[in-house]
């Protein structure tokens, strides 16, 4: 007899019972204890498998095949190319066992998952990657520019990357700085509500997303989720000024130290709300993909043991970013904890050190006080503006792989590359 | 009726809110009437269906797709509840108390609760399913008429609650949304309309012997199953009051008698499906009906039923007929007003000559039957479609479907019965191990019923008494303040807590609430003689009219008393004995003990 396989019907004898029913996976994380069967209603419960005496196979798994769909090309419509990484907007539920499949998401795919897309866009997609948000690097970042890059070669007229939520505001800043000469818009879109049910944030985030991509007249990377918690629009946020700033929130993402570029409408009308914005263009897009990995984000934090610096130093890191305390400051007057001695060090070896807020808003500043004016001018530390910890990292990584000369660095640093430092901080930026 | 002959069967469906803190979080269940401080507004997709295929319908639905508009409350309502963060673990109150019930009705719990998610269509749930657990099968219910089986025993949340529907919005309140629901489904082991009501009454009984379910309206829904033989399930959803459940069986039971006799005589007759414009006939109208259309730009549209000027006329179950079936699918479909059957009129302004002009028109014969709708063309449209499909069903004879339970026994049309729900694993609840050990913590409660008798026997209280105290959830109470108070007859607190507030509502007419504690006070207050039984009403009209103050019904000493009756002797010395007892008690009432006053009376006179 065949051995029971997930999705077969099956009957389970215990000691008291006999139970028919489906056979289910039992998730990785859970102890391997139980048997999962769907009930002929609908219902899956758990048997303890020290119960059980046999299961049988009644019937195998049936696989279903999908019909092909029909893609039309609307020549009113523009042609919009998506590159999905993984997550969940670009997944699947099998009803069946309640499986998450994500693998290869194609054009196809996507149109049978949001069909009305067909009505906003030609579409082109395929899957670059299947991995977490949270497992993603510099690898993916480049692929992704490089992938990218392609697309706008092909003549896409815009973009979407559909990824995880979790580090989306790494990607969309390791974009920022690695497409250079951008001629159309790069759309970073993600679902915080899994896509299965009907209150999905995916289907309004990716139909605004492909809107945005084919017709927006930015040509930038932009992050596109809920501006709100209702299914009313969208907001385009700037790459590297984009942050997840709630765990679970459909308007989870927000923009730091600027306002939102554009509302996108769930209607597709697009309302522009911060004009400071590069235009589409004729350009030739560039992927510039060099980096160097060995960079770090530390935490300041009261009491912690500046010996950390060294930890990076003897591993040979090529730069660190501090996520300091607001204007900017480490632990710097008790000789047991102060940075400063590290700082010096690292300087000494030409390890650039930037300092960042973890704060979020506002701009950092060298000189407010005597321990900044000690950071900035005696440590040499590299000051990084209204740039987000995460934002100051992801762009060091970019520069360390073109130049490791600290003057160059700090020159590269604080020079405007992505839109990434704003001179000019609009008032009503604050927590929106 | 002969029931057996007919093939009677009913089964029910008892959803009870549990009264405990909501099942996915930490917030209160409490249904909130006030102004709202949070609203958010939400769309609703239809996903892919099971095969993985794009529903042709669902895609069309997209389209026009509905907005649904959320209420909640800052302080009483959190982020799980509008869709915003993941649910919490399931609240373990709420698991025990169905792991009680299951044990009350002997059902067999489960190994392990696997919460699923149901899918839901309508808006009510803002994540689009409804959690939901299975968590015991197979319990039994012995009743006077037999045993009842209940395959399943499940734990869910509530829905949200509905405070407005429109054709593009509704709106929701999110107070009610997660409230846990036991959720019992009996098999249709029910013969009798009679049974069916003693079977939900007994059901009743034992989830309030918890004593951890919610009172009052709206806390405990019944679904009512019926058929007949050669008929099919109709499900009355929502009945609320028991005592009509034996007639809402009865009049469905009558109504597929009367559908099973016309899907006879329909045989042969084929319904047409074109639609009429007959609004050219209404131009000078005096019907109230067609000129609001009119003025509203809406058409007048008809159409025709050959072979039904009899039938539509037909009861189907008091006060009900034939074309109310078709007008509740219409106006369903349509959500139109103005809907007329030909066998209506003339009546609402449409004239003789209205209708010889419509048959002439749709080449309507004596035998043959019109129904003509006045609105907006869409609606129109949308409703004499569904008005066909549903004639055209008549020859099928019952159409499964979900019927409202009206206030007079009746029913009309609520929705076609949902297909089989879609359900999924809820992959962010870890499933819940239900121990033997845990299970064998879990202790039986008292049964109202047995707890009645007992009362009756321990305490020699009348039975009626003993099964309102019982029946109204103050039984926990009656026995406290029997245990503590001892020199009060527990006759008494029974009566107090029971029928005194209950005449001082109605010499007041005002509607009010004792709280547990007052009633502790007064009673402590009657056991150590520091106030008189005669106060006892006085007390509670003050707590009605929020004047509680239990200083002012002080019993006076035995000096102050005396002092207070020799000064009411001297004023009224002309006074007759009986005279002045009446003074004296009116002055003096509940500030001290009558027999008191009497003795002291006699000896002066």
């Amino acid at each position: 007899m065949a051995k029971p396989k997930e999705g077969d019907m099956v009957r389970v004898t215990t000691e008291e019972e006999t139970i028919e029913g489906m056979l289910l996976p039992r998730p990785d994380i859970l102890e391997d204890d139980v048997t999962v069967i769907k009930l002929h209603h609908g219902y899956n419960i758990g048997i303890d498998n020290s119960r059980i005496k046999k299961v049988e196979v009644l019937e195998e798994r049936k696989e279903k095949k999908e019909k092909p769909i029909k893609i039309t090309h609307n020549p009113k419509l523009p042609k919009v190319s998506i590159l999905s990484t993984g997550g969940t907007i670009a997944s699947r539920i099998d009803y069946t066992t309640g499986g998450v499949k994500s693998t290869g998401f194609c054009a196809e795919d996507f149109l049978r998952t949001y069909p009305e897309l067909a009505n906003v866009a030609n579409i082109e997609a395929r899957s670059i990657m299947n991995i977490m948000s949270e497992d993603m690097y510099w690898e993916h970042w480049t692929t992704m520019a490089k992938e990218i890059k392609k697309e706008v070669d092909k003549g896409a007229d815009g973009i979407v990357i559909t990824q995880g939520t979790d580090t989306l505001h790494f990607t969309s800043a390791a974009l920022s700085f690695m497409l250079k000469d951008l001629s159309v818009p790069v759309i970073i879109t993600a679902a915080q509500r899994s896509i299965d049910r009907g209150s999905s944030d995916a289907f309004m985030n990716l139909v605004c997303a492909v809107k945005a991509a084919g017709s927006f007249e930015g040509a930038e990377v932009f992050t596109c989720l809920h501006g709100t918690s209702s299914d009313n629009y969208c907001i385009l946020i700037r790459g590297p000024k984009a942050r997840k700033m709630h765990t679970s929130r459909r308007d989870a993402f927000r923009p730091i130290n600027e306002l939102p570029i554009a509302k996108v409408h769930k209607d597709g009308n697009i309302e522009i709300t911060n004009n400071k914005f590069k235009k589409r263009s004729k350009t030739k897009t560039q992927a510039d993909i060099k980096h160097e990995e060995k960079t770090a984000l530390i935490q300041i934090y009261p009491g912690m043991n500046p010996e950390i610096i060294d930890f990076y130093l003897d591993k040979g890191y090529k730069g660190l970013v501090l996520a300091a305390t607001a204007l900017g400051h480490v632990p710097t007057d008790n000789p047991n904890h102060s940075l400063l001695p590290y700082l010096e060090k690292a300087m000494k070896n030409n390890i650039p050190v930037i300092i960042a807020t973890q704060t979020l808003y506002g701009r950092v500043n060298p000189y407010v006080y005597t321990n900044l004016r000690k950071l900035s001018i005696q440590s040499k530390c590299i000051f990084a503006e209204d740039m987000t910890p995460e934002t100051a990292y992801v762009k060091l990584g970019w520069i360390l792989g073109h130049t490791t000369k600290v003057d160059e660095v700090k020159k590269m640093m604080q020079t405007n590359v992505a839109g990434e430092i704003n001179p000019i901080i609009d008032e009503k930026s604050y927590l929106v | 009726m002969d029931y057996k002959k007919l093939g009677l069967k009913c089964g029910i469906e008892i959803h009870q809110q549990l009264d405990t803190h909501k099942l996915f979080c930490q917030c209160p269940s409490l249904i909130r009437e006030d102004e709202p401080d949070i609203e958010v507004s939400r769309n609703l997709k239809a996903v892919i269906g099971e095969t993985g295929e794009i529903d042709q319908a669902a895609a069309h639905e997209m389209q026009k797709e509905k907005t649904y508009t959320y209420q909640a409350y800052s302080d009483t309502t959190c982020l799980v509840e509008l869709d915003e963060e993941p649910p919490h673990p399931m609240n373990q109150d709420a698991i025990n108390i169905v792991l009680q019930v299951s044990k009350m009705l002997n059902a067999k719990v489960v190994d392990e609760i696997q919460v699923m998610r149901k899918t839901v269509v309508d808006g009510s749930n803002t994540s689009g399913f409804q959690r939901t657990s299975l968590v015991s099968q197979d319990g039994l219910v012995e009743t006077e008429s037999g045993t009842v089986r209940i395959p399943t025993i499940c734990l869910e949340e509530d829905a949200a609650k509905i405070i407005e529907r429109g054709s593009d919005r509704d709106i929701y309140n999110l107070c009610k949304l997660g409230i846990p629901l036991i959720e019992l489904a009996t098999e249709p082991d029910m013969f009798t309309p009679e049974h069916a009501q003693e079977v939900a009454g007994h059901i009743g009984m034992i989830l309030r012997s918890t004593s951890k379910v919610k009172r009052g309206i709206g806390t405990i829904r019944q679904d009512v199953n019926v058929s007949i033989k050669g008929g099919d399930r109709i499900e009355i959803k929502g009945a609320q009051d028991l005592k009509l459940i034996p007639l809402w069986v009865e009049n469905e039971a009558k109504r597929q008698i009367c559908l099973l006799e016309i899907k006879e005589l329909v045989k042969g007759i084929k319904i047409p499906e074109e639609i009429h414009d007959i609004t050219s006939l209404f131009k000078k109208s005096e019907s109230k009906v067609i000129k609001s259309a009119l003025t509203k730009k809406g058409v007048i549209k008809a159409i025709k039923l050959p072979s039904f000027a009899t039938l539509l006329g037909k009861e189907t179950m008091p006060g009900r007929r034939v074309g109310s079936e078709l007008s509740d699918y219409g106006k369903q479909a349509g959500g139109v007003g103005g809907l007329f059957h030909s066998d209506e009129l003339p009546k609402y302004g449409i004239t003789e000559e209205d209708i010889e002009n419509i048959r002439s028109l749709l080449k309507c014969h004596d035998k043959d039957a019109f129904i003509i709708i006045a609105d907006k063309e869409d609606k129109v449209d949308k409703a004499l479609r569904a008005v066909i499909k549903r004639a055209k069903h008549f020859e099928i004879g019952i159409i499964k479907e979900v019927r409202k339970p009206n206030d007079n026994g009746t029913s009309s049309f609520m929705r076609p019965m949902p297909g089989a729900a879609r359900m999924y694993p809820e992959t962010d609840i870890i499933p819940v191990k239900i121990s033997t050990s845990h299970l064998d913590k879990i202790k039986l409660p008292e049964l109202l019923t047995e707890r009645a008798t007992r009362i009756v026997e321990n305490y020699k209280l009348g039975q009626d008494l003993a099964d309102v105290i019982t029946k109204s959830g103050l039984a926990d109470l009656f026995e406290e303040f029997v245990t503590k108070f001892k020199k009060v007859k527990p006759a008494f607190i029974a009566e107090t807590l029971i029928a005194t507030p209950k005449e001082v509502k109605k010499k007041i007419n005002k509607e009010f609430t004792i709280t547990d504690s007052q009633f502790k006070e007064i009673f402590s207050a009657l056991h150590n003689s520091k106030i008189a039984k005669s106060a006892i009403f006085d007390i509670i009209t003050d707590i009605a009219n929020n004047k509680y103050d239990l200083s002012k019904y002080s019993l006076m000493d035995e000096k102050e008393l005396e002092k207070e009756l020799k000064k009411l002797i001297t004023e009224n010395k002309d006074a007759d004995e009986r005279r002045l007892m009446g003074i004296v008690m009116g002055k003096l009432k509940g500030k001290a003990d009558p027999k008191k006053i009497m003795e002291f009376l006699k000896k002066k006179s």
